[in-house]
Parts: C-alpha cells; sequence; structure tokens
C-alpha cells in the first residue's frame, strides 16, 4: 500500500531530472536556490514523503531539464544528503550525490558588514576550508563561517 | 611568489622573506638609487594614514619614481560613489604599481583581481597589513642576526592587533617560542592558537606581564591596549596599567633583548625606557623605509645587488 501510494505522490518522469532525500524543511529554500520559479517546464514538487533514512524529505522533479554541475552541487550547501537522478525513457541513466566544490562563487553572502564583499557590486567567493563540520572561508576578508550561520544569496 | 601583488603577508614564501630581507639591509646601506627612473607609482589612501604614506612616498622618491593619488577618500573619485574597481581599473592604465589603503577588509584582494598592475595592500582595515609585517621581519632579523629559533613574547591586545597575527604567521617559518600576555578580553584568538598547535609551535599565555617572562625573550612585542576594545569598562579600569613596560622591568633582560612597537604608543611604553638601548621601536619606524624599497623592486621585477 505505501510504496502505491509514493508513486502516486510524484508521477513518472520520461524526460528529466529528479532531486531526492532533500530534507523537508529545506525543501523550499532548495527551490529558490536553483531559481525553479524562472523554469517553464513542468515542475513537480512533493514535500514530507516517507524516508527511511530522512525520516521525512521532499522531492523535486523537473521534467525535460538537466542541471549544470554547478548550478545543482550548490545545494549541497543545505542539502548535504541529496541524491541527483538523471532520468531518460523511464529509466535513471545516471544517479549521483550533490558534492561541494571547492570553491563558491556567488552563492553565499560574507556576514561581516566591512568585507569589500558587502560593500561593491561583485561576487563572493567562499573556499571550503572543512567539509566535517562545513565551514567556509571568503576570499576577500578571510573570515570564516560556520555551516549553521551560512547565508544564501537569493 | 604565489601572485604578482602583496596583499598578506601569506603571499610571500619563506624564501621570498629571505630574499626581501637580503634587499632590505641593502637599501639600508645605499637608500638612494635611480632604479624607479621613469616609473610612476600610485598611492591611494582611501583611509588616511599619514605615517604609512609617507613611508610609502619616501621609499619611491628615494629610488627616483614619481608619485600620483590621494590621501583620503574625500578628495577621491570614490567620495562621487565611484567603486573601487572602477577608480583601479583607471588609475591602473596610468601607473606602473598601485600602494593602496582602505578601511574595508578585503579591499586589496578584490582590487588585485581587477587591477592590471601589481597592488601593495598598505592596510585593508583590520584585515592584513603586511608591509608592517615585513619591516618587524627586518627589524628582528637585524637585531638578532637571525630570525630562527626566537622567543617571542607579545604584549597587550592580541585580540584585535592585526599586526601580531601577520608577525605570529609569518614567524612560523622560523621555529618560534612564543609567549601571549593579554588581559582576558584580549586574549590571543583560538584559531591562531589552532595555527601554532598545527605548525607544532610552542606557545604559553599570561595574564601577568612579569619578569619572569621578559627575562627569556629575545623580542618584547609591545602593542597598545586601547579602551574602545572593552566590553566592560570596569575591566578596561583594572587591567590598564598592567601591560605597562617600565625601564625597571627590563633589568634582568637578555643582552639581545629588544623592545618592539608599531606605534603609535600611548602609554603601554613609559618614556624612562626610550634611552635604553634595548628600546628599538623607532629605529623599527625607519626601518620600514628599506623593507618597502624591497617589497616596490621585487613586485616590480627590479633587481638590486
Ligand atoms: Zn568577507
Amino acid at each position: 500500500m505505501s510504496i502505491i501510494k509514493k508513486e502516486l505522490a510524484v508521477a513518472a518522469l520520461e524526460n528529466g531530472t529528479v532531486i531526492d532525500r532533500i530534507p523537508s524543511e529545506q525543501l523550499f529554500k532548495v527551490v529558490s536556490m536553483l531559481s525553479l520559479n524562472t523554469i517553464p517546464n513542468s515542475i513537480t514538487i512533493g514535500n514530507n514523503l516517507h524516508s527511511g533514512k530522512l525520516g521525512k524529505k521532499g522531492i523535486i522533479k523537473v521534467a525535460d531539464y538537466f542541471f549544470r554541475d554547478e548550478e545543482i552541487n550548490k545545494i549541497a550547501l543545505i542539502a548535504p544528503d541529496a541524491t541527483i537522478n538523471v532520468i531518460r525513457d523511464y529509466k535513471v541513466v545516471e544517479k549521483y550525490n550533490v558534492t561541494l566544490h571547492d570553491t563558491l562563487c556567488g552563492i553565499v553572502r560574507c556576514s561581516n558588514p566591512k568585507c569589500i564583499s558587502n560593500n561593491e557590486p561583485m561576487s563572493t567567493v567562499f573556499h571550503v576550508t572543512n567539509r566535517q563540520p562545513l565551514e567556509l572561508t571568503c576570499r576577500y576578508c578571510t573570515r570564516t563561517i560556520k555551516g549553521n550561520k551560512i547565508e544564501i544569496i537569493q | 611568489m604565489k601572485c604578482d601583488s602583496l596583499v598578506s603577508i601569506n603571499d610571500f614564501s619563506k624564501e621570498d622573506i629571505m630574499d626581501l630581507l637580503e634587499k632590505a639591509r641593502s637599501f639600508e646601506e645605499n637608500p638612494n638609487r635611480k632604479v624607479l627612473d621613469g616609473k610612476v607609482i600610485a598611492t591611494l589612501f582611501f583611509e588616511p594614514s599619514t605615517r604609512t604614506r609617507l613611508s610609502f612616498e619616501t621609499a619611491v622618491n628615494r629610488l627616483g619614481g614619481r608619485i600620483i593619488g590621494f590621501s583620503d577618500a574625500a578628495t577621491s573619485s570614490s567620495s562621487k560613489g565611484e567603486s573601487l574597481k572602477d577608480t583601479i581599473i583607471m588609475v591602473s592604465n596610468y601607473v606602473d604599481l598601485i600602494i593602496m589603503r582602505h578601511h574595508l577588509e578585503g579591499a586589496a584582494r578584490y582590487a588585485s583581481e581587477v587591477s592590471s598592475v601589481p597592488i601593495i595592500n598598505a592596510g585593508d582595515g583590520a584585515n592584513q597589513h603586511p608591509t608592517q609585517t615585513m619591516l618587524d621581519l627586518y627589524s628582528i632579523y637585524k637585531t638578532q642576526g637571525t630570525l630562527e629559533n626566537l622567543n617571542i613574547t607579545m604584549v597587550g591586545d592580541l585580540k584585535y592587533g592585526r599586526t601580531v597575527h601577520s608577525l605570529l604567521q609569518a614567524m612560523s617559518h622560523f621555529n618560534p617560542t612564543f609567549h601571549f600576555v593579554a588581559p582576558d578580553e584580549l586574549k590571543m584568538p583560538q584559531e591562531y592558537k589552532i595555527f601554532c598547535e598545527e605548525h607544532n609551535i610552542p606557545y604559553y599565555e599570561h595574564s601577568d606581564f612579569s619578569e619572569e617572562v621578559i627575562n627569556q625573550t629575545d623580542i618584547l612585542y609591545m602593542t597598545r591596549v586601547q579602551r574602545e576594545r572593552f566590553t566592560d569598562l570596569m575591566e578596561y579600569e583594572r587591567v590598564k596599567d598592567v601591560y605597562i613596560l617600565r625601564n625597571s622591568m627590563l633589568a634582568g633582560s637578555k643582552p639581545n633583548l629588544r623592545v618592539l612597537h608599531p606605534l603609535p604608543r600611548v602609554n603601554e611604553i613609559a618614556y624612562d625606557v626610550d634611552d635604553n638601548p634595548k628600546a628599538y621601536y623607532f629605529q623599527q619606524a625607519k626601518n620600514g623605509l628599506y623593507a618597502r624599497q624591497a617589497i616596490i623592486c621585487k613586485l616590480l621585477g627590479i633587481d638590486v645587488e
């Protein structure tokens, strides 16, 4: 019964991308991080779905859309366990976990109000200086931001 | 060198530092050379600092270069709202090298990314001031004959003092032992203690400024304890006179001990220390001229004997 329910909750995809294993509380942040509101394709969003490991999870299906690496990997900042399934002709042809790149450009805001990146029309640049626990360092003012203090630029 | 600008002292390797110390020594022997003949250098001081600007401009003048620039942001186009990027691109069209000071942290790193000529960071807010570090290193090298295996005591504001943080990082190449003497509110930040541990550098923390610590020290690096750094003014009143160096405290110190201070001082070094031959802070400031001459020539790829 539960298996059938799950399938009903998220319709099958012929071609496109399924982002799975998103923590429920981060689902809508992921939606806005990926600017899905600007994509004309059909998008199915499911939330609070049952998941063995996460308890509850969110899932996003985007039809006929394939994300570029740098586009999708940034969601690892808020959904580090998310998996990406690339679907072609109803089959999963590629499946991988999101991984943060060593350098993040224009994604995170610096928490230092005296940082040049908060005072000039420019992109922020952060280096991932630690992964577990996550720690980012601003290329400009060298301030370090810990995982739970990270502010995403919308 | 990692890049052709000097933004942070970490842009210099140990070899770069040793090379610069030798060049500084050579400039001290003969500071007047026309090696910058035909060169134009900009000093862009978005934040005023007369002391640092005069040191740089003297360095350029004694090398025969010419200077353009401004000494505070009110007289620059940034007061009309021009971005740092636009100012740097415009000026880098005209000159061979830009020396800049800015109140925002990271300004020099950003400038080095948009500039077509090398940048020297003459201070970016609380972040970096690498030429101060080079003159500190040169002062230590000159007075001790080496940078290796020294016992260095840092006193005062170790929390906000960017000069002590940069000096600590630069000295990590040379197997030092550190003593950190500071009030609780202004202790050396955790990240620099972790840095020491990662580099196997022994350090000892003290809240008392005692002769016991002074007597084993080669370099005594004093800094200002500023009232505005304290959240608890009672605490400031309690500690403000604890971190003052008086001449009598140097009675049992090592003969090679030298007292350094980035200047300006307020009251943290009593005036009776000035006449002690171990007081080195005024010569230290003068060494800035030679250290800056060495850095300017290195960034412009000018060889000096
Ligand atoms: Zn920053």
